[in-house]
Parts: C-alpha cells; sequence; structure tokens
C-alpha cells in the first residue's frame, strides 16, 4: 500500500518578508537564495538532486540511449535463451558488453533496454499522478483553511473518506471493467490515464491536510487581516496572499508524494493493473520475475528493476528531506 | 511390462532373476523386494511402472496450488479430480490401472463387463458386480447409480461437471434429480432399472463410445437419502478403497480406509497407503520445493514445475533423474475470432498463423520440455491423428513473414491491422506466449494490443463470452484443451461444435463455427465402433486448420518431479499424463 509522507506538526512557513535565522551578512536576500544557500551546503540532497535529474534526462532521452547502448525494449532474442531452461545461455544471466544487464529468461529481452524504458512509465505516471494530487490538495486545503466552518468540515471529512478507501482494490477493480476504449484514448494511452487518475485523485488529502492546518495558522497573521482590512476579496487573499507563503510546503510534500507515487505505481503494475505488456515497467518485470519465481535461477530479472526503484525512491526521498531542511531549518 | 530400467553395478553378471531373489531375503525395504533396486532416471513413470510395490501402509501427502472445483463426483471438470475420485468412487468403467498404452484400455469397474450395446448403438447395458457396498455397509444397487446421474444432469445445482450425459441421453424434458416430481426421484425414463444389478441407458442417438461415458465420476453410486445436493463435497459417501475423514472447505482433507471396500470386487486398484491428506490452496513454487526436499509426494494438479523450478532441476542431473516428462493429449492454441473485422477475412487470419513465431510460443510453455511445435489442433496421442501441416509451420519455426504478407495482400490490408490479444492474466506461461506472438505479428504490421483477464471468469465472462469477445475487439484468444478421454470425441466434441456455443458464455469452443465440421461431428458420432469414428478426427482437424480460426501453439507435454519416497509409480495415459493416483505407495 502507499505509504504517505509523514504529515509534520511543524510549522514550514516562514511569511516572505520576516527576519529569517542564519541570514547572513547581506541583506534583502530572497528567501530562495537562503534555501538554496542552505541545499548548497547539504551534499546528501545535492546527490539525491544529481540522481533524480539524471533519472529525469534518462526517461527523456530512453531511445537516444537504448540506440547506443540496447536493443528495442520489446524485441525478443531466442537466441541468446536455452530452449528448454529458458535461462540465458551466457554466465551472470546473459550480462555482457551488448547487454549491459543481461536478458530476460525465456524471451531474452535486453534488460537495460527494459529498465531504461520502464523509467519512463514510472516517473511520467507518478509526476502527473502527483501534479494532479498537488492541485486538488492545494486548492481543497487553502478552501478548508480559509473559510473554516461547515466548507472545512465538508472538506475534511472528504478527505478523511479518501484517507479511508481501499485504494489498492478500487484500483485493482477499475481497471478490470475499464472499455476498450474512453475518453477518446485507447490501449496504454488511456491504461496510464486511469492509473494517473486514480494514484492522483486518491492521494491529494495527503497534501490537502498539510496546506489546510498552514492556512489555518497564516489566516490569522497581521498581512492577511490587514489586506483584509484594505477590502482584499477571499479569492485575492487566498491566491495573492496566502498561496506565495504556501510554496515552500508544496514544494517539499510534492517532491516527497513522488517516490510514494512511484511505489504505488510499482505495485499496481506487479499485481498486474498497471501498465500494458509488453510495455517495460518496473514495477511489472518485479512481478514477472517473482511469479514464476524466476530469481531463483536468474537474480538478474529481479535485481535491476528492483534497484531501479530503490535508486529512484531514495533520491526522491533524500532530495526532498534535503528541501525541507532548507526551507525550513526550525523543523530539524 | 514392469521392465527394470537398470541393474545395479554389483550385480553384472548375475541373472536379474537371481538378483531380485537375493535381495527378497534380507531386504528391509518392505513388502516389495525390487523398490530398492530401481534406478531413478528420468521418465523412469512413463510406460512402465518404476519401483512396484505391494507393500500397504504410510500415509501419502498431496498438496494442490489451488482448489478442487469439487470432490463430488457428479460436480467436477478436472482431470486431476477424475483420477483422484477414484480413491473413494467406483464409476461403471475406468481406464485400466497399467502403464503405456494398456492405460487408454476402458475396463468394467463397477460394473462386471464392458456396456452391451443394443439398438444399433442407442441402448447400452451395464451389469454391476456383485458384493460391492457403500462405506456403511449397504449394498450398491443400480438404482443408486441412476440417480446419481439424474443428479449430475442439473447444472444448476450441480455447476462444474460436463454435459454429456445432457447431450447423449434421450431425456424428455427430464430436469435433474433434484426438480424430479416422483417420489422416489428416479423419474427419468432413459434409465432403467430393471433390476438391481442391471442398468440400461437410452440414448437420442446411436454412440460407439458409451464406455467412456459410462467412465465419467458422475457414473459412481451415490446414496439418495444421503444426498445434499450442492453440500454433498461436504462428505461424499465412497464405494471405493478410501471414505474421507476430515474435510475443511478450502483448505485441507483427508481420506481414510474404507472397510466395506471388499478387494476382491476390485481387480483395478491396488490402494497401498493407509492414509491420504491433502492441503488445498499451498504456493506453487512452495509445491516445487517441498517435492524436492520430500516434504511432499504428489503435486495434485500435475501440471508441472513451475518454469524456474524447471531450469533448476535440468540444471542439476540428480533433480533431473526424478523427474518424467509424459506427453498429453492438450493442445495450447490461439483462437482466432472470425466475428472480428478484419479477422472475418479468412486471408487474415491466415496472415496470423504465418507470422506466428511457433517456436516463441513453444518456448514461452518451456521449449521442447513442455510439448512439441505443433502443425494442427488435434494432438498426435489421439488415435487416428494424421499429420497435417497446410501451413509449413514446421520448414518455418519463427513464421513465415513472406507468406503472412502476401495474405495480407489478399485480405486488403497490406500494411497490416489492429486487433486485441486476450490471454490469462495469472498465467505467466500464457502471458510469455501472448508477447512472442504480439512481437512476431507486429513484424508484419499486424499490431495486437494484450488484454489480460483472470483465469476464473475467462470463459463465463470475457473470452468465452461471444458478445464480449465482440465488442472488445478480441481477435486472438490464447486457450488450451485437454481431451477428457484419449479419443478424437472426448477432445473436439465440446471445443469445435459450433451447437455448443452459448450467447450466455461459459463457452470453450472460441472461434469454430463451421456447419460442415458440426456434420462430421454428427456422422462420427454414430458411428457404432470407435475405430469406425477415428477417420473422421483427422478430417475435423483438416478442416479447423482450412478455415484458419485456430493457430496451434503447443502440444503439450509435462514435467513432473517424482519424489524418492513414492513407490508403484506410473503415468497413466488414459487419464491425460497423470500419475495413477489409486496406485501410489510410499516408503518409510
Amino acid at each position: 500500500m502507499t505509504i504517505a509522507p509523514e504529515p509534520t506538526a511543524t510549522e514550514l512557513t516562514e511569511p516572505v518578508g520576516e527576519s529569517v535565522d542564519g541570514a547572513g551578512k547581506i541583506e534583502g536576500r530572497s528567501l530562495g537564495r537562503i534555501a538554496w544557500g542552505r541545499l548548497k551546503r547539504d551534499r546528501v540532497a545535492l546527490a539525491g538532486g544529481a540522481i533524480v535529474l539524471l533519472l529525469i534526462l534518462v526517461a527523456i532521452l530512453a531511445p537516444v540511449i537504448v540506440k547506443y547502448l540496447g536493443h528495442p525494449p520489446n524485441e525478443p532474442h531466442h537466441e541468446l535463451v536455452d530452449d528448454t531452461r529458458g535461462t540465458a545461455i551466457g554466465k551472470w544471466g546473459g550480462i555482457s558488453r551488448d547487454y549491459l544487464f543481461g536478458v530476460e529468461p525465456q524471451s531474452g529481452r535486453d534488460l537495460f533496454s527494459r529498465v531504461v524504458y520502464g523509467a519512463r512509465v514510472s516517473l511520467l505516471i507518478a509526476f502527473l499522478a502527483t501534479l494532479l494530487s498537488m492541485v486538488i490538495g492545494t486548492v481543497m486545503g487553502v478552501l478548508a483553511g480559509y473559510f473554516g466552518g461547515w466548507v472545512d468540515t465538508l472538506i475534511a471529512r472528504t478527505m478523511d473518506v479518501f484517507l479511508a478507501f481501499p485504494l489498492l482494490l478500487f484500483a485493482i477493480a477499475i481497471v478490470g471493467v475499464i472499455p476498450d476504449q474512453a475518453f477518446g484514448l485507447r490501449g496504454n494511452a488511456l491504461r496510464m490515464a486511469i492509473l494517473i487518475f486514480i494514484i492522483g485523485f486518491f492521494s491529494w488529502p495527503y497534501i490537502g491536510r498539510i496546506i489546510r492546518g498552514q492556512t489555518l495558522s497564516l489566516r490569522e497573521r497581521e498581512f492577511v487581516e490587514s489586506a483584509r482590512s484594505l477590502g482584499a476579496r477571499a479569492p485575492y487573499i487566498m491566491f495573492r496572499e496566502l498561496l506565495p507563503n504556501l510554496v515552500a510546503p508544496i514544494l517539499v510534500y510534492t517532491t516527497l508524494l513522488i517516490p510514494t507515487n512511484i511505489l504505488f505505481e510499482a505495485a499496481l503494475s506487479y499485481l498486474g493493473v498497471g501498465v500494458i505488456p509488453p510495455t517495460a515497467s518496473w514495477g511489472g518485470m518485479l512481478a514477472d520475475a517473482t511469479q514464476s519465481s524466476w530469481y531463483r535461477v536468474a537474480p538478474n530479472f529481479m535485481v535491476f528493476p528492483g534497484l531501479a526503484i530503490f535508486v529512484t525512491v531514495l533520491a526522491f526521498n533524500l532530495f526532498g528531506d534535503g528541501l525541507r531542511d532548507a526551507l525550513d531549518p526550525k523543523g530539524r | 511390462m514392469r521392465r527394470r530400467t537398470a541393474v545395479p553395478a554389483v550385480a553384472v553378471g548375475v541373472t536379474l532373476g537371481m538378483v531380485l531373489a537375493a535381495c527378497g531375503g534380507g531386504s528391509d525395504e518392505g513388502g516389495d523386494n525390487q523398490s530398492g533396486k530401481a534406478e531413478a532416471k528420468q521418465n523412469a513413470a512413463v510406460g512402465q511402472i518404476f519401483k512396484p510395490s505391494t507393500k500397504k501402509g504410510g500415509t501419502i501427502r498431496y498438496a494442490n496450488a489451488d482448489d478442487f472445483d469439487s470432490v463430488d463426483p457428479g460436480d467436477t471438470y478436472y482431470g486431476y479430480a477424475w483420477d483422484f475420485a477414484r480413491y473413494y468412487c467406483r464409476s461403471l468403467t475406468m481406464f485400466d490401472t497399467k502403464p503405456g498404452d494398456e492405460g487408454n484400455k476402458i475396463v468394467p469397474d463397477l460394473a462386471e463387463s464392458l456396456g452391451t450395446p443394443s439398438d444399433g448403438g442407442k441402448t447400452w447395458t451395464y451389469k454391476l458386480r456383485s458384493g460391492v457396498k457403500f462405506e456403511d455397509g449397504t449394498p450398491i444397487t443400480s438404482k443408486d447409480v441412476k440417480y446419481a446421474v439424474e443428479r449430475s444432469l442439473d447444472k444448476s445445482v450441480l455447476k462444474n461437471g460436463p454435459t454429456y450425459f445432457n447431450d447423449l441421453l434421450d431425456l424428455q424434458g427430464y430436469p435433474g434429480a433434484f426438480k424430479d416430481p416422483s417420489p422416489d426421484k428416479l423419474g427419468l425414463k432413459a434409465i432403467e432399472t430393471p433390476d438391481d444389478q442391471t442398468i440400461v441407458f437410452h440414448l437420442k442417438e446411436a454412440f460407439g463410445g458409451f464406455d467412456y461415458i459410462a467412465m465419467l465420476p458422475a457414473t459412481c453410486p451415490v446414496p439418495r437419502d444421503k444426498d445434499t445436493g450442492s453440500k454433498y463435497k461436504e462428505h461424499v459417501v465412497s464405494s471405493g478403497p478410501y471414505m474421507f475423514d476430515t474435510y475443511e472447505a478450502g483448505k485441507s482433507f483427508s481420506l481414510k480406509r474404507n472397510p466395506n471396500w471388499d478387494p476382491a470386487t476390485d481387480p483395478h486398484r491396488a490402494a497401498l497407503p493407509d492414509r491420504i491428506e491433502m492441503q488445498l490452496h499451498v504456493n506453487a513454487n512452495d509445491i516445487d520445493n517441498r517435492l524436492m526436499s520430500g516434504d511432499l509426494d504428489v503435486d495434485v494438479q500435475s501440471i508441472g514445475v513451475q518454469a524456474a523450478t524447471q531450469a533448476q532441476i535440468l540444471n542439476d542431473p540428480n533433480l533431473a533423474k526424478n523427474t518424467d516428462n509424459p506427453t498429453l493429449a492438450r493442445t495450447w492454441f490461439a483462437a482466432i475470432n472470425p466475428d472480428v473485422a478484419p479477422l472475418d477475412n479468412i486471408d487474415c487470419r491466415k496472415a496470423v498463423l504465418y507470422a506466428a513465431d511457433h517456436d516463441g510460443y513453444l518456448r514461452a510453455f518451456g521449449g521442447s520440455v513442455g510439448g512439441e511445435l505443433p502443425t494442427s489442433l488435434l494432438p498426435p496421442s489421439i488415435p487416428g491423428w494424421q499429420d497435417i501441416d497446410l501451413y509449413n509451420f514446421k520448414e518455418h519455426k519463427t513464421g513465415d513473414p513472406e507468406a503472412a504478407k502476401q495474405s495480407l495482400q489478399a485480405c486488403g490490408q497490406p500494411n497490416g491491422f489492429s486487433t486485441n490479444l486476450a490471454y490469462r492474466s495469472d498465467r505467466p506461461t500464457e502471458k510469455a506466449a501472448a508477447e512472442a506472438l504480439q512481437a512476431s505479428l507486429a513484424k508484419v504490421g499486424i499490431k495486437a494490443t494484450l488484454k489480460g483477464y483472470p483465469s476464473g471468469d475467462y470463459f463465463a465472462l470475457y473470452a468465452g463470452k461471444p458478445s464480449y469477445a465482440k465488442s472488445n475487439n478480441l481477435g486472438i484468444m490464447l486457450h488450451g484443451w485437454g481431451a477428457d478421454w484419449p479419443d478424437g470425441y472426448g477432445f473436439l466434441s465440446q471445443l469445435v461444435d459450433s451447437r455448443t456455443i452459448r450467447e450466455s458464455g461459459g463457452n470453450y469452443n472460441l472461434t469454430v463455427k463451421d456447419p460442415e465440421i458440426d456434420k462430421l461431428l454428427d456422422e462420427a458420432r454414430t458411428k457404432t465402433s470407435i475405430e469406425a469414428q477415428q477417420p473422421f478426427w483427422a478430417q475435423i482437424d483438416k478442416k479447423v486448420m482450412e478455415d484458419a480460426t485456430i493457430l496451434p501453439g503447443v502440444w503439450a507435454k509435462v514435467l513432473l518431479y517424482r519424489p524418492t519416497r513414492l513407490t508403484n509409480v506410473y503415468v497413466n495415459e488414459g487419464l491425460g499424463g497423470y500419475y495413477d493416483f489409486v496406485q501410489l505407495g510410499v516408503q518409510e
């Protein structure tokens, strides 16, 4: 199941313009510059960020990388696989200069290419789903926090319902009943759209709750009071006064939600309701490796996609933690 | 038949008989003086008995990766369940409990001899053996057999079994025993019981192979006063050598000896162990590991070890010698749907047949250990089979893109087309086959999108439901079919007869809709001898291939692990490649 980033009680926001400790000698530095200064000193977070960047590059450049270092991801290479055993003919699962991660049992597909292409699926779904939950979560959180009263009650209870929802079962059920084509999409595009919707639509309360809490405390601040006394209307206050001050928690929790969603996508693919085979995805590869226990005779089949998930999730988490520390040193 | 496979090194130069005699004296291996001398090697239990034994005692431990459809003999359609039912139920006839070709022979079981046809094969008469009893000591009469068949007719209560009796008997609208208005519930006129020993079946039309039908577990006698309908499976009343001891639904059950079974009335069952234990819902990989470590004796489903276990076994001669690799009367294939455009055009279907990578399909099922490359639908172990290779599969093992492109041209889709490919997503072998097929079709421009469905509802709701398959554009549907008995009728009748297709779903014939094939089946059915039927099977097979509605994938074999503790092991060919469960023994 999904593990949501832990909502911390720590207050993350420092209204723009207020004094920040450790600001140094130069006056008038923006919060962003100060945060960047802190982040630069956090080597672990920087390393995480670098890996994240690298992964994004790999996902975008997958066709180029595979062209020079691998083979088309869905192309079978039966000549590399033993007829009856199903395992690669070469040593170490067929790892060689041509096949950097070896080949898949039975079909002989290039594991390197499949892991590289798997990054596209994982990152695309995780990014778009997170974007969706960020937008919904922020809007709902600000509305609930700013208006309070029955609006708050309604939204807060809705969030409780969404958090209590058996998401995994729901996802399995909905993928089972979707028709061949819908919303002008078909095949894998439709499947990915639905995965993005399910993951994004059901994880917005994680961000929504935090934004609500922050808004609750911010709206009592003097700058909101003064805006209100000057006659500013609610939308102006919410999006011009409050939102800029919420950028830091939004950024941090979005970054921390991405790895959660990567894991969730992998879990869905593992359960057979992810992207449609033969499109490579990390979770799907893990499922293939474990379900007929290929990992016992071809460990590389499991190790490489597993490592890819591990490294990606770790990198995002390290970067997200570093970002939080940089934006809110008091939270440490 | 009980040929030894090897002589131990010390015995070289001594006659076989002397060795065996010598062993008999001091052997503490048990009642069977040969058991210790059998040398394990691959296929030692195919075509011959491995470690023959008559020693009784011990507990034999079975496991099932899933659950039985039912242990009620009137409500089961799994081959392994039919094999296992022989422990506790005696049908009128049975496959002989012998290795090799003799296992294909039908012999009388509860009946004293095979059926006597009259009225040109429309009436079949059986006489029961005397002295047969239920587990509580009540004598078994022909009325108990009649009642058992009558109850199996009601598919709304007992859903799982085959419909042969429904199809063949002259029912005259009889609704089955549970809705029978007559007080003794024996109102079916198509079965007569003139006395307690005699049972007479009246068929709609002549049928030469009725002795095979009398082999179905549905003819195992059921005492009417103990029948609880769909709950009868919780306590099946035994007529065989073992009776139910414990039964925990979905978890496990066990059998113990039936004191009222008289071996004198039963020449075909060895019944060696004292106790039989069955665990249900055991992880398939776990079953493999436990078989190899000796914690388990038989994988009851007998569908062979997992792909990775196969690799492990083949890499280790010490494991490989404990395996059997029998051929099954089973074909894995892809059904090509003529209801879906553009596959309604025969040339488009032929393009799929030409483009398919047959070698890739076979590899998905384990290469030459998992079967052989087929050239038609009917598996070669069916008597009457002929080598038909209309599309030169043997020559073009990885597909024939040139011929495929010509076919595409002929069907007016020179650049290929798009369709969907259905498979059972919980079966890794089918997924691998689907991917191999997809990759080869893509080479000629046929774009197949994979659609996985759960195997439990595959035939009821998805591929086997014509309206669903059509509206979801399922052009190609993976499928596998084993013979109900090793005979053309037992393989083809439920698979290629277009009249079996029901709009409501639950079909096993997915794509073969050819009136000529139906006619051939009818003609074959009326032939009164099995030999006279045989030429028809090859004819039907050829017609199916000409229609290009089926792409044969694999003529199946299976890799079974044979734990060293088992004795008296052999594969029964009649049952379709399973170990003959009732003959198995264990050595402590």
